[in-house]
């Protein structure tokens, strides 16, 4: 009732307000996904642009050439395949890290007193305020085989010669997790920092321990804060290209890494295309997913 | 102390002689910091009983609750419970549960499950589980809404499972926060009464706090006043409201009017006190006698107990003058503010047992009056 009254009484206001923002998503989205989808099924070319037009006029004829082939292209090699695979592999592992890293930060951060709250969650956000290519180039500086660690051990007698620590999967894991951190933690953070101190009491009244209370009330119900944390990190983890490029090594084959090369390097511009629509369709799936539980959640 | 002494009070002294002492508080004193919230507090409950801490938010009832459920710890003093000192042990080792004001139901279980909850936790084999959780159901008429959720389901309806929940693993001892805050004023009185019969059917005893008199009074058999931290009385429903103790206790319980009087007479049977307010002296069929020093005395007297006529009574004690100053029209019952000649309001009650009947109306020139046994007399 007082919805369809409120939507009465402010018609214009209210659609103006709904439209900007899809206004927005329309031009800024959606738009330049279908431009790259129209590359993806146009061939490659020596020209500018460097791919074949989708629609020919010729004697009177509309001509629409699509072709697959970029495509059938990525299944056949197996670089591709890897690429993805790996993308979304250090992805999942990253959010694990992450979680586990960050699900103590966020409890720490909800149950210490409410006026250092403020304080705490600033310190997560302050490495956000310098720029990310800085704190990147921060970590080369630590992990290089003449850097800050590596000398450190070297003067305190640990190891006799530097650990191989940048260019290997474990610099791009430290890079991910440092990086993407934050945004595990505030999505954490808002949704332990409402959970009802009352419940972990009838908890303990009824005879749970700390850790049984902790996996059996607190854990399930932080559960919304664990996916939407776990999809803010994950999401632009399968796409990363900074850090992998910059930290990792030859091993360290990700998705973001290979579209540049296809772009930049081979000039290759409709097989890259296809390379960031698969991409797409992959996270695709799991937000859906993501979605549909979540209003299932809300139904009930 | 109070001036009357029945033989309503001596009865229950003699039950209370014979009934086992289930909880023991002794001399608990709680400061949060440099706060005193709870005040050398020394009581007993008996098994069986249902006992209401009654107080103004900020008295240190729910202080006094929370140390017996184990969340908060005494800082002196001790608590007993059937004997065993029970002072340093946590919650969860205690054979007391408690029912939040709350509720504290936990949203992503069913009510099948939260009842269950508490028992997993000792370990019970799945049987065990499944019949009491079953009999829990039936004990508070659930048993149809064992598959929701807590929040499929209306306050009244989360107010039984709570209790189940709190009764399942069968405490010692059931404390109840606040128990009806949670309910409409309808759904509130209707539940008071089938709570006590759930409790009287269990045969547990129970701890409640609550700051409505009502809701104490109607639920417990015996009714402890808290101010500042303090048990200022502790008495029966009827020992509290009839035989406040203390200004504090006559004020929160009911409506009271007060009188400053100044004794002029003090004998065995009756006594005798001057009031400023009031047009002749006041009677009293008792007398306070014995070691009283002090000659300023307060008389609290109730509402319902005065009776207002428009004629003039007879006699040179208890009545007094007076203009209809308000009148508060209830149904079953009428106050009227009553202004004095000195300027104070007294309120009178009058029960409205002939519909539509000629009553004073405001500005009307009436007479209170009362009987010489209707008040009490406290120190002032």
């Amino acid at each position: 009732m007082k919805k369809i009254d409120l939507a009465r009484a402010l018609p214009g206001g209210r659609r103006l307000v709904i439209a900007l923002p899809y206004l927005w998503l329309l031009v800024f989205f959606l738009l330049p996904f279908f431009i790259v989808a129209k590359i993806a099924v146009s061939e490659a070319i020596l020209g500018i642009p460097p791919y074949s037009a989708m629609f020919e006029w010729v004697d009177q004829t509309l001509n629409i050439r699509m072709t697959f082939s970029n495509f059938s292209w990525l299944f056949s090699d197996p670089l591709y395949i890897t690429a993805y695979w790996n993308s979304i592999k250090v992805a999942f592992n990253a959010t694990l890290f992450a979680l586990l890293l960050g699900y103590p930060m966020a409890y720490a951060i909800a149950k210490a007193p409410s006026h250092l709250q403020p304080t705490w969650l600033l310190l997560v956000l302050l490495p956000s305020w310098t720029s990310f290519l800085i704190r990147v180039y921060a970590w080369m500086g630590l992990l290089s085989n003449n850097g800050v660690i590596n000398n450190f051990l070297l003067w305190l007698g640990i190891i006799d010669s530097p650990i191989q620590m940048l260019n290997t999967n474990f610099a791009v894991y430290i890079g991910v997790v440092y990086s993407y951190l934050p945004f595990m933690v505030l999505p954490l953070y808002a949704n332990l920092v409402k959970h009802d101190n009352a419940l972990l009491e009838a908890a303990s009244d009824l005879g749970a321990r700390k850790w049984t209370s902790f996996f059996r009330i607190t854990l399930p119900l932080s559960k919304n804060g664990i996916i939407a944390g776990s999809m803010l990190v994950f999401i632009p983890v399968v796409g990363e290209y900074v850090i992998p490029e910059l930290l990792g090594g030859a091993e360290t084959i990700m998705i973001g890494k290979v579209l540049w090369q296809e772009f930049f390097n081979n000039r290759d511009w409709p097989v890259a295309s296809a390379l960031a629509v698969i991409m797409i369709a992959l996270l695709i799936i799991p937000i859906m997913l993501f979605h549909r539980y979540q209003n299932k959640e809300a139904e009930q | 102390m109070a001036v009357t002494a029945g033989a309503r009070r001596q009865q229950f002294q003699a039950d209370h002689d014979q009934k086992k002492v289930l909880l023991s508080i002794r001399k608990v004193t709680k400061y949060f910091d440099e706060e005193l919230a709870v005040d050398n507090v020394q009581l007993d409950i008996l098994e069986g009983e249902i006992f209401a801490l009654l107080g103004a938010s900020g008295s240190g009832k729910s202080t006094l609750l929370r140390m017996l459920a184990g969340f908060e710890a005494p800082t002196e003093g001790k608590i007993l419970l059937d004997g065993e000192d029970i002072t340093d042990q946590p919650p969860y080792q205690r054979q007391i549960n408690m029912m939040f004001q709350s509720y504290a139901l936990f949203p992503h279980m069913t009510v099948e499950q939260n009842l269950a909850f508490g028992l997993k936790q000792d370990k019970l084999t799945k049987d065990v589980i499944t019949e009491r959780v079953e009999r829990m159901l039936k004990l508070v008429h659930m048993e149809k809404y064992a598959r929701r959720k807590p929040h499929q389901l209306s306050g009244g309806q989360r107010q039984r499972v709570a209790l189940a929940r709190s009764l399942a693993k069968q405490p010692k001892l059931l404390l109840l926060d606040e128990p009806m805050g949670a309910l409409d004023k309808k759904l509130r009185t209707e539940m008071q009464l089938e709570v006590v019969d759930i409790l009287e059917s269990v045969g547990v005893t129970c701890v409640m706090v609550t700051h409505d008199q009502e809701e104490a009074m109607t639920m417990a058999d015996r009714i402890a006043i808290m101010d500042q931290g303090f048990i200022s009385q502790v008495g029966s429903p009827v020992d509290v409201y009839e035989s406040p103790n203390s200004r504090m206790v006559a004020e929160f319980i009911g409506s009271v009017n007060l009188f400053d009087g100044r004794i002029i007479e003090d004998q065995e049977d009756h006594m005798v006190l001057q009031c400023a307010d009031l047009d002749c002296p006041i009677y009293i069929g008792h007398g306070v006698t014995s070691g009283v020093d002090e000659r300023n005395m307060l008389f609290a007297l109730r509402p319902e107990k005065t009776l207002m006529t428009r004629e003039q009574p007879e006699g040179e004690f208890n009545w007094s003058s007076g203009v209809v100053h308000d009148i508060a029209y209830l149904g079953g019952h009428t106050v009227y503010y009553v202004r004095l000649p000195s300027g104070k309001v007294v309120q009178s009650t009058l029960v409205n047992t002939e519909r539509r009947a000629e009553r004073p109306t405001w500005d009307d020139p009436v007479y209170v009056h009362w009987a010489g046994d209707s008040g009490v007399v406290l120190r002032s």
